[in-house]
């Protein structure tokens, strides 16, 4: 049982799921993608712009998920040290990031036909940007220090103050007024999103999903290999 | 039912264009990851092939190393 989780047998269960979700996600994506642009209905009030949502939503909803596992495992790597937490949190930036600039050019993008501007300084789109400069800075936490300690506790530090974010970002439709509206879909409360157009948001959400888990485990891969080659060089 | 779908009720571009950034920024980020895995997986070999006898015999020897040697197949994703 504990040779399943040495450090051999973990490359080699990343290398076939990396096949499989790689043939996973091309399925969903394409499903997905018939269902968003062919399939689901126009809307009443947004007309065909309304299919913007299919893309911008679910990067919206991945970018922020993404950084509160960051956060979370940064407190992981502060008290306990664990240096598999801090290659996670690496492994998972790059993909979070870019979906943070997916959700803010689409976001965008959507904004022209609706509300008449590109760009508003509204409460949603500002913490979403400042999202994106809280993935920048931890990122590049990685690059400015040659010691390794500093880039490790910058990085927790700058993850863990963006936490303080994340609930301004969903919350932000309900304290402030902005130009978003409110959140369709509810956990707790019921969801006012009809189901034809609830069914290729799921599967566009699915996709999203598989997708960030196909980057983060060849980023995984890559950091694992980089250990290796340091070692290769004290033998 | 092309053109209707192309144009979307006068949507199309802020439709197609939003849609196309989104798989141009998937793209972009899987090639990119692909490159910076293959470089790392080349390096690794490379370094290995330059090890002399004792130290590629200990390098075997670990689990780990061993793991690498046989993981090259990402390269065919």
């Amino acid at each position: 049982m504990l040779n399943y989780f040495n450090p051999s047998n973990t490359l080699k269960v990343i290398n076939k799921l990396q096949k499989f979700i790689f043939a996973l996600f091309i399925a969903v994506l394409i499903l997905g993608l018939f269902e968003a642009l062919v399939l689901s209905p126009e809307d009443y009030k947004q007309s065909d712009s309304v299919r913007i949502m299919y893309v911008h939503v679910p990067a919206a909803w991945i970018s922020v998920g993404i950084f509160s596992v960051i956060s979370i495992l940064s407190f992981g790597i502060l008290i306990f040290k664990n240096k598999n937490f801090i290659l996670i949190s690496k492994s998972l930036a790059p993909s979070g990031f870019v979906f943070n600039i997916i959700a803010l050019v689409t976001g965008s993008i959507w904004g022209k036909p609706t509300w008449g501007t590109w760009w508003a300084w509204d409460a949603r789109i500002t913490s979403m940007l400042l999202l994106a400069v809280f993935y920048l800075m931890f990122m590049l936490s990685w690059k400015i220090f040659e010691d390794e300690k500093k880039s490790i506790k910058l990085s927790s530090y700058i993850a863990i103050f963006g936490l303080i974010n994340v609930p301004i970002i969903k919350f932000s439709v309900d304290w402030w007024s902005t130009l978003h509206q409110p959140s369709s879909i509810n956990v707790f409360k019921e969801t006012t999103i009809h189901s034809t157009m609830l069914m290729p948001l799921g599967i566009m959400t699915a996709a999203f999903a598989l997708f960030s888990i196909l980057i983060f485990l060849m980023k995984y891969h890559t950091e694992l290999l980089k250990i290796k080659n340091k070692g290769l060089d004290r033998l | 039912m092309i053109s209707e779908i192309l144009n979307m009720n006068g949507y199309g571009l802020y439709v197609w264009s939003s849609f196309m950034f989104t798989l141009l920024s998937f793209g972009t980020l899987y090639f990119v990851t692909k490159i910076q895995l293959n470089k790392e997986l080349r390096n690794f070999e490379a370094k290995f092939k330059n090890l002399d006898i004792d130290k590629a015999e200990i390098a075997k020897k670990q689990e780990i190393y061993r793991g690498i040697l046989s993981s090259t197949s990402t390269s065919k994703i």
